[in-house]
């Protein structure tokens, strides 16, 4: 079964051999587009999170054939420079297997909350697991690139 | 029309061609946010031959104001839910707000909890206390199952081979409404128990729903019939309270399980129904300026 999508801004076409198959296995698998993590594999973990037409969603739950026509965006598409930065400049990576995750959700907070508190931040970015930082971090990157994009706006 | 093109992902653009293509191919397995069949097929307890996609049926996607109730289609995920009924269907709209996460919450819906009948779906207490609906399609038509007969035991439902839920009417809410969630977190948690209360002061009638403490979720008919004094409110206190709490605990059939022993649901459960009802009464009736 071919099924061709968007992702990134690129069409692409897949071919995929069972009707469950995952959006993630397809992207890292076939296309080999790795920037998502495969942690759990039950939507606990977040390590997977894209924006698929622009909402944020595991893409381990999404099955493949159901993203036909579709826009994915993946940490490479869907993060701005600025969120990227923050995470660097705070600290806020430490082995960064959950960071493409978290970068997507933050990203996608900030488009809908230009300067998030935080108790938003928490809620927003319940469904990203980190076991490194401690959290403290990622919520000063936040905090950062909310800054630096309200900087950027004219 | 649809492009139900291959054999084994069917993609109906319409609930009569959705229900026609089932009864075809009763081997497809029916999968709109995917948040409890993905993990089954990822973890290999499940292995589908064919799906049949529900996403891109439009009608089950919206949700219609129909007057005393709201009609959501049961494709409309959580996030919308908790986004825009919150005023209308305010103990759904806290409910869906406590499900998984926000990833989660933008792709399940409220007819695959239905669907699921897991006794820990966070949707069903509040449709429990509200006295809601189920719409089910199939190829002989359209029928509608009251709430409280929807659920048959854990992960059984009414909903029979060849059907599909297409929607659930909730009565929009007359009074103050609560849910509250017991979990070890705020998010991503199976609720270890939950409890929904609907108050509607005019008709001087309690709506009560329990979840994760029995082997579907139930309803506590003896704590809806608590003499509440309804003509001068101030006259209730802490002691109606924990009786309603003791009322909804007995109604409740916990097992042990690895999120929580039967004892401890049971106590929470009280705690929770009286916190509960405190919070509906005082909300109903303290009139003073705020």
């Amino acid at each position: 079964m071919r099924v061709t999508l968007h992702v990134d801004g690129a069409e692409l076409a897949a071919e995929i051999d069972r009707p469950g198959e995952s959006l993630l296995s397809t992207l890292r698998d076939r296309l080999g587009l790795t920037g998502s993590k495969n942690a759990c594999e039950q939507g606990e973990c977040g390590s997977c999170t894209v924006l698929l037409d622009g909402a944020p969603v595991c893409a381990c739950l999404v099955a493949t054939a159901q993203c036909e026509g579709r826009e994915v965006k993946t940490v490479v598409g869907a993060v701005p420079r600025p969120v990227r930065d923050a995470f660097v400049q705070c600290g806020a990576v430490q082995c960064g297997f959950c960071t493409p995750g978290l970068l997507v959700s933050v990203a996608d907070l900030l488009e809908r909350d230009p300067d998030p508190g935080d108790a938003a931040i928490r809620e927003a970015l319940a469904g990203n697991l980190c076991r490194c930082t401690g959290y403290e971090k990622i919520i000063d990157a936040v905090h950062t690139a909310a800054a630096t994009l309200a900087g950027e706006r004219p | 029309m649809s492009v139900a093109t291959r054999a084994d992902f069917h993609r109906p653009a319409a609930v009569g061609e959705a229900v026609r293509l089932l009864a075809e191919h009763p081997e497809a397995v029916p999968v709109a946010g995917g948040t409890d069949l993905m993990v089954a097929v990822n973890y290999r307890h499940a292995r589908p031959e064919a799906m049949l996609d529900l996403t891109g049926l439009a009608e089950l996607r919206d949700w219609t104001d129909e007057g005393d109730a709201v009609r959501i289609g049961s494709g409309v995920p959580y996030a919308r839910i908790t986004a825009e009924l919150a005023t209308v269907l305010p103990a759904l709209a806290a409910a869906a707000r406590t499900v998984g996460s926000p990833q989660i919450r933008n792709r399940g819906t409220l007819g695959g909890n239905l669907a699921t009948a897991s006794p820990a779906g966070d949707g069903h207490p509040p449709l429990l206390a509200t006295g809601a609906t189920v719409e089910i399609a199939s190829t002989s038509g359209t029928r509608t199952v009251p709430i409280g007969e929807f659920y048959l035991g854990p992960k059984r439902s009414a909903l029979g081979p060849g059907e599909l839920i297409t929607a659930v009417t909730v009565p929009k809410a007359a009074g103050p409404q609560q849910f509250l969630k017991v979990g070890t977190r705020n998010a991503m948690v199976i609720a270890v128990c939950s409890f929904a209360l609907a108050l509607d002061p005019d008709a001087r009638r309690l709506g009560t729903g329990i979840g994760s403490a029995g082997p579907v979720p139930l309803t506590a008919p003896d704590a809806e019939a608590l003499d509440l004094p309804w003509s001068s409110p101030g006259r209730f206190d802490d002691a109606l309270a924990a009786e309603f709490g003791r009322r909804v605990a007995a109604a409740a059939r916990p097992i042990d399980d690895v999120r929580g022993t039967a004892d401890y649901r049971r106590h929470a459960l009280a705690v929770c129904a009286a916190r509960a009802l405190r919070r509906v009464w005082t909300t109903a009736h303290d009139r003073s300026p705020r």
